[in-house]
């Protein structure tokens, strides 16, 4: 046995979030179809004019993977909190922002890596000519991370609450306006602003949160 | 080691207990004893910094554990309600993940063993799900063997095991006390320990 | 000074706000009164927009006092999760519908004023659509709050929207703004709402102001009186 150490945590805390996340496939996948789904149906809801679906494209594209993210965001603390796995989690003699920052990585790593792998076929799907593509693709590298972020805390503050995701959904989407504005609008530097703005304070406010939920 | 004095704890407006004091000091057990609802499960979560008591103080070695932090959590080990296993996670992967969420790496081995010691010899490589009510408990138990803590706090852990897993276990909290370990452990069941034990009972 | 810490709990503030809510509401009733008729009667009407602009002066004190009750309602939840301070927390819950309702009546009254003047009910301009912002982060927290079934984890599980959200408020302006200046074409450009000012319209905008705020404080600490009964009241059972 060994001295306490934070690498091996965080190792362990990585193979764990990726075991079970592939042991149950079908939270991730709803979630990437979920994406696919919502975008599609836009061009359904109106006349699609291949003009306007061009002018639309970035900001369907990242309306729906953000109601993706936030529809995902449950799975990040659900599951622990009831079978009383986090409880531990809060017992153990390491930081509890260390474990938290680790489950954002890895919720990143799971969903948000596939939904910008994803995207390029949706912005195919609305014509968007090739570096318009590109900027949306490189503002969703940017950006999704953000949108974990914010979720983590929303998924924390609302655990075990009653309202289901809509909850979750009134107390991100405000929040997610910022990068939302930037993502869509193409401006990298300002999401990397802000991406570094909500890396200090997110994984914090998160764990608090998650302090406040389990007493 | 651990003390603590005059805890109060409230939980929305009702005060569930107050002004308990008591010691514990290497070699020691406490049973802790009282009606649903007593608190007892409350007062062990204040035992491990889950939830701050209203008032008093919790002090280890002399040093209130919130100022203490991870150094107080490094010795405790914490069993609660519930067993605390991944479903989708074998017994075997689950001990060693838990092991590893301490920052501590158990070889296959080593975990293996403890698993065995508690009667799972043939069940550990089978996801949590697969395994009875019991089975998880022992699972769970595990965690205990392969940790060097102190101070072990215990909520309910002998509930849906059968008399030769119960005994077992008495078996383990004898040979922790008498290494110099503590132990409190919450249960309706009785408890046979060939030392002595001190009760601590909440009164509803 | 020792004194005041007794008002930390709730069951010593609830005389002290009771008697002093009637202190707060007369003068807000009369200041209001006189806010009307400065704002209706006595301001001189405008050259370029008519009567209609005196919709701004319930519309521009209710959007001052949506932002300042947010910020106030964080500072107070603030303080009562730090300090463990019941009291705190429950002014700030207190403060969070008003200030909900103060956004709102802005958001109406914007509208009022904004369909003689640009001939639409609604537009996406950063001031407009950050007032709506600013009220969905109002919901939010309300929203919280009711959801979560122990009082003090609701308290507590505010205080962290609420400052999450107070820090996120500068940037969600900015980005509105600079959204805004993105899609210029699309938009209205705004002609300055106050062109020349005649003193009284500033005169009636600081009665209206302070009208606004006498009202807040006594509503807001009428809706405390009712918490604290609500809460404590095993308490004050006992």
């Amino acid at each position: 046995m060994s001295k306490p150490s934070h690498m091996v945590m965080l190792r362990w805390l990585l193979w764990r979030e990726f075991t079970l996340a592939w042991r149950r496939k079908s939270d991730v996948m709803a979630m990437l179809a979920f994406f696919v789904i919502v975008a599609s149906v836009f061009p359904l809801g109106m006349d699609p004019d291949s003009r306007l679906l061009r002018t639309i494209a970035p900001g369907v594209v990242w309306v729906s993977a953000l109601l993706a993210s936030i529809l995902g965001v449950g799975r990040l603390f659900g599951s622990d909190y009831t079978d009383g796995t986090l409880e531990q989690m809060l017992v153990t003699p390491q930081p509890l922002l260390l474990i938290v920052s680790g489950k954002i990585l890895a919720q990143w790593l799971m969903t948000g890596i596939p939904l910008v792998v994803i995207s390029p076929l949706l912005a195919m799907q609305f014509g968007l000519p090739a570096g318009g593509t590109r900027m949306l693709v490189v503002s969703l590298i940017a950006g999704i991370p953000i949108l974990n972020l914010i979720g983590a805390i929303g998924a924390s503050l609302t655990l075990g609450v009653r309202g289901g995701g809509a909850i979750v959904a009134l107390i991100v989407l405000p929040l997610c306006v910022p990068v939302l504005v930037f993502g869509a609008g193409g401006n990298a530097s300002l999401i990397g602003a802000v991406l570094a703005l909500t890396l200090v304070f997110a994984p914090w406010a998160a764990a608090s949160a998650l302090r406040i939920a389990v007493e | 080691m651990l003390e603590t004095s005059h805890l109060q704890c409230v939980r929305g407006n009702r005060t569930i207990f107050r002004d308990v004091s008591f010691a514990v000091r290497p070699g020691d057990c406490f049973r802790l004893t009282g009606p649903n609802g007593s608190g007892k499960t409350s007062l062990l979560r204040m035992l491990c910094g889950l939830l701050t008591p209203a008032c008093g103080s919790i002090q280890w070695r002399g040093t209130a554990i919130q100022r203490l932090g991870e150094e107080y959590l490094s010795e405790i080990s914490y069993l609660g309600h519930r067993p605390g296993i991944k479903d989708e996670l074998t017994a075997l992967e689950n001990l060693r993940v838990s092991c590893g969420l301490s920052g501590i790496e158990l070889s296959h081995r080593a975990a293996a063993s403890a698993l065995e010691r508690l009667g799972l010899s043939g069940r550990m490589n089978l996801p949590a799900r697969f395994l009875s009510e019991g089975e998880r408990r022992r699972a769970a138990i595990a965690r205990l063997v392969v940790g060097r803590s102190t101070l072990w706090l215990l909520d309910e852990v002998m509930t849906s095991l059968d008399r030769e897993a119960v005994d077992s276990i008495q078996l383990m909290i004898e040979d922790h006390l008498s290494d110099g370990g503590m132990a409190i452990v919450a249960t309706h069941q009785d408890l046979k320990l060939s030392g002595s034990f001190q009760r601590i009972e909440l009164a509803a | 000074m020792g004194n005041w810490y007794k008002y930390a709990s709730p069951i010593n503030l609830y005389p002290l706000a009771s008697r002093m809510i009637p202190w707060f509401a007369i003068p807000a009733a009369i200041l209001l009164a006189a806010g009307v008729y400065v704002g209706l009667f006595v301001a001189p009407t405008d050259f370029q927009q008519g009567d209609v602009y005196r919709v701004l002066f319930i519309h521009v004190p209710a959007a001052w006092m949506g932002m300042m009750l947010y910020v106030l309602m964080a500072i107070y939840a603030a303080i009562g999760w730090a300090w463990n301070a019941r009291a705190s927390s429950m002014m700030a819950s207190s403060l969070s519908i008003t200030g909900a309702l103060f956004t709102f009546l802005s958001l109406i009254t914007g509208a009022l004023w904004g369909k003689p003047t640009w001939g639409t009910w609604w537009v996406w301009d950063a001031r407009t659509t950050s007032t709506l912002i600013l009220l969905f982060l109002y919901i939010g927290f309300i929203s919280l709050q009711s959801a979560i079934d122990d009082p003090r984890r609701a308290d507590r599980a505010g205080a962290v929207l609420a400052l999450v959200g107070v820090i996120n408020v500068p940037i969600i302006y900015f980005s509105v703004q600079w959204w805004n200046t993105l899609h210029q074409g699309a938009t209205i450009r705004i002609a300055s709402a106050t062109t020349t000012m005649a003193p009284t319209m500033l005169v009636a905008w600081m009665i209206m102001l302070a009208a606004c705020w006498l009202y807040s404080v006594a509503v807001v600490l009428s809706r405390l009186c009712c918490i604290i009964a609500d809460r404590e009241s095993l308490e004050v059972a006992r």
